[in-house]
């Protein structure tokens, strides 16, 4: 074309842009009625009060050689309930993908899996669904009413919701490699114990060690926050020093949170680089 | 392993090979026997320290105690004004993750600036100092700045919903950022050789790039603060675990129940509707 049109002094799509913005904000008012969302009542002057007074109680943070002593031992609690949560959830979990793991099935060699054995597989990755559905701050609001506070509820409350997860995720990994060995292994008449062991395992086993290691890591964050209602670790006391007011505790127990997490965080790097 | 010899290859008779042996269980240069000890020690102290009530928890007393808990859910309150103020709860708690989520994406995305390196010329001072707010943003749980904040904002959905934009700020800044980082610097280049300014180069040559990438975490971490938003009312911060705290500190167990159903359906349906959409966005 000869007669070329001026290059256009603006941005031709702002309009269209502008009115999907605007369109967009209209969309988002009833949200804004929904949660009560008033960012000026964090401006008003009582409340404006109450936070200074709670922020100015943040320095200096806590540091008496009682409370750290504390700090510490509900640290290590954290840890513990995380890990010792994950060894209830792998106990849960392995037998739970053993049984859900369509690959180790021996009437599928020979067309269609039985069908009794097709439900059974069904059914347990049902099972395994729910139990990882109910958050694990539910399960342990349940478990503090029946075993009463303290760290076995957090410790059940990981050990059915990571054991879900975990089996779910297993039976993935394992069904989503490659099949070749474990079918030999099968047809040639090994058992099934002895094809998971010698053909699915080795091949899957870097793979399933380093989720295992990413959701401790997980498990580490979701242990603090259990302790938010009652199952131990330094959530509780984190929980008591917020209700107090006590900033100093607040922040002492925050930074070493978030010291903890980014430990995790860098052991659990470091473990799954190593896995390879 | 020997996996060399053939069925018709027999080993010279002179020098016979014997089968490798396994190698040790235990040796001091192996470092997996090492983590493997660590990792037990782990273990061992973990429950050691804890000591967990297990008699307490499996005894007969307990297991009866259960299923009285479990009995007392039954039946479930379903009375038509109850089941309505549930479908508020459910409202309001979809409403605080979508409102969190947009939140976190603007306050992510205006954070993400200053945390990313543009292009290689960029002194990008700030870089460091926000990439670590960022990191303590993304490191404290959701229900713990929703404590933290209940005190600022009161209690109520208010409070959750900046919770949630708070935590995930940290999150979307930092995976926006990277993302910024790694997208093709060559449009960008053009413009800047154009002497076109800094913002500018931003809106018309870095975000059309990765805005799709920048939508698709959103509605990822959109997702997770739905089931994250079902619970944050545990601590007093609005929606559907406001509400399961408070019938559950009554003892009212039948209305307990009711929420527990409409928390759990929502999760589920959550679950497979972004199921179906990857399915259906992967075919």
């Amino acid at each position: 074309m000869s007669t070329a049109l001026a290059p256009p002094r603006h941005d031709p799509a702002w309009s269209g842009r502008l009115f999907w913005l605007i369109a967009a904000l209209l969309l988002l008012w009833p949200l804004v009625v929904a949660t009560e969302f008033k960012p000026w009542t964090l401006l008003a002057p009582a409340n404006l009060k109450v936070t200074g007074q709670f922020l100015a109680t943040f320095l200096p943070p806590a540091h008496s050689a009682e409370f750290l002593g504390m700090v510490a031992r509900e640290t290590w609690r954290t840890v513990a309930i995380a890990t010792a949560g994950m060894v209830l959830a792998l106990l849960l979990a392995v037998p739970l993908a053993l049984l859900a793991v369509r690959v180790l099935s021996v009437s599928a060699l020979s067309g269609r899996m039985a069908l009794r054995s097709a439900w059974l597989r069904q059914l347990v990755r049902w099972l395994m669904i729910g139990l990882r559905s109910v958050p694990e701050l539910v399960w342990a609001l349940v478990f503090v009413r029946v075993v009463g506070l303290g760290p076995t509820a957090g410790v059940l409350a990981i050990a059915l919701t990571y054991g879900g997860m975990l089996g779910k995720v297993y039976a993935e990994i394992l069904e989503s490699g490659d099949g070749h060995a474990t079918e030999t292994l099968l047809r040639n008449g090994s058992s099934r114990m002895q094809a998971f062991f010698y053909g699915l395992l080795p091949q899957n086993a870097g793979e399933l060690t380093s989720y295992t290691v990413y959701r401790w890591e997980c498990a580490i964050r979701s242990s603090v926050v259990l302790g938010f209602v009652g199952a131990g670790g330094l959530g509780q006391q984190m929980d008591a020093s917020m209700k107090m007011f006590n900033g100093g505790e607040v922040f002492t127990m925050l930074a070493v949170f978030v010291a903890l997490v980014a430990l995790a965080d860098r052991v659990s790097a470091g473990l799954r680089r190593a896995l390879g | 392993m020997n996996g060399s010899e053939r069925p018709g290859q027999h080993p010279p008779p002179s020098s016979p090979q014997l089968p490798a042996l396994p190698p040790p269980l235990w040796s001091a240069r192996c470092r997996a026997c090492w983590f493997g000890l660590a990792l037990l020690l782990l273990v061992v102290a973990s429950f050691w320290s804890l000591n967990l009530q297990w008699a307490q928890f499996l005894s007969l007393e307990a297991a009866r105690s259960m299923g009285r808990f479990i009995a007392e859910f039954f039946p479930p309150d379903l009375s038509p004004g109850f089941l309505r103020k549930v479908a508020l709860g459910t409202w309001e708690t979809l409403a605080m993750s979508a409102l969190g989520t947009v939140l976190a994406a603007a306050a992510g995305l205006a954070l993400a600036l200053p945390a990313s390196r543009l292009h290689a010329a960029e002194t990008a001072w700030a870089r460091a100092p926000t990439r670590a707010l960022l990191n303590v943003l993304r490191a404290v749980p959701e229900l713990v700045w929703a404590g933290l904040l209940l005190i600022a904002a009161g209690l109520g959905p208010f409070a959750g919903t900046l919770a949630l934009a708070v935590h995930t700020t940290g999150v979307l800044g930092r995976l926006f950022a990277e993302t910024l980082e790694n997208a093709p610097p060559g449009p960008g280049a053009a413009l800047r050789a154009q002497g076109v300014g800094k913002g500018l180069v931003f809106l018309y040559a870095s975000l059309p790039q990765v805005l799709p990438q920048l939508l698709s975490y959103t509605l990822y971490r959109w997702e997770n603060n739905i089931r994250a938003a079902a619970v944050l009312g545990v601590v007093g911060a609005g929606g559907l675990g406001q509400m399961l705290a408070f019938h559950m500190g009554l003892f009212q167990m039948g209305k307990t129940a009711s929420v527990l159903g409409a928390m759990l359906l929502m999760v589920a349906l959550v679950d497979s509707l972004s199921y179906a959409s990857r399915r259906w966005l992967m075919r």
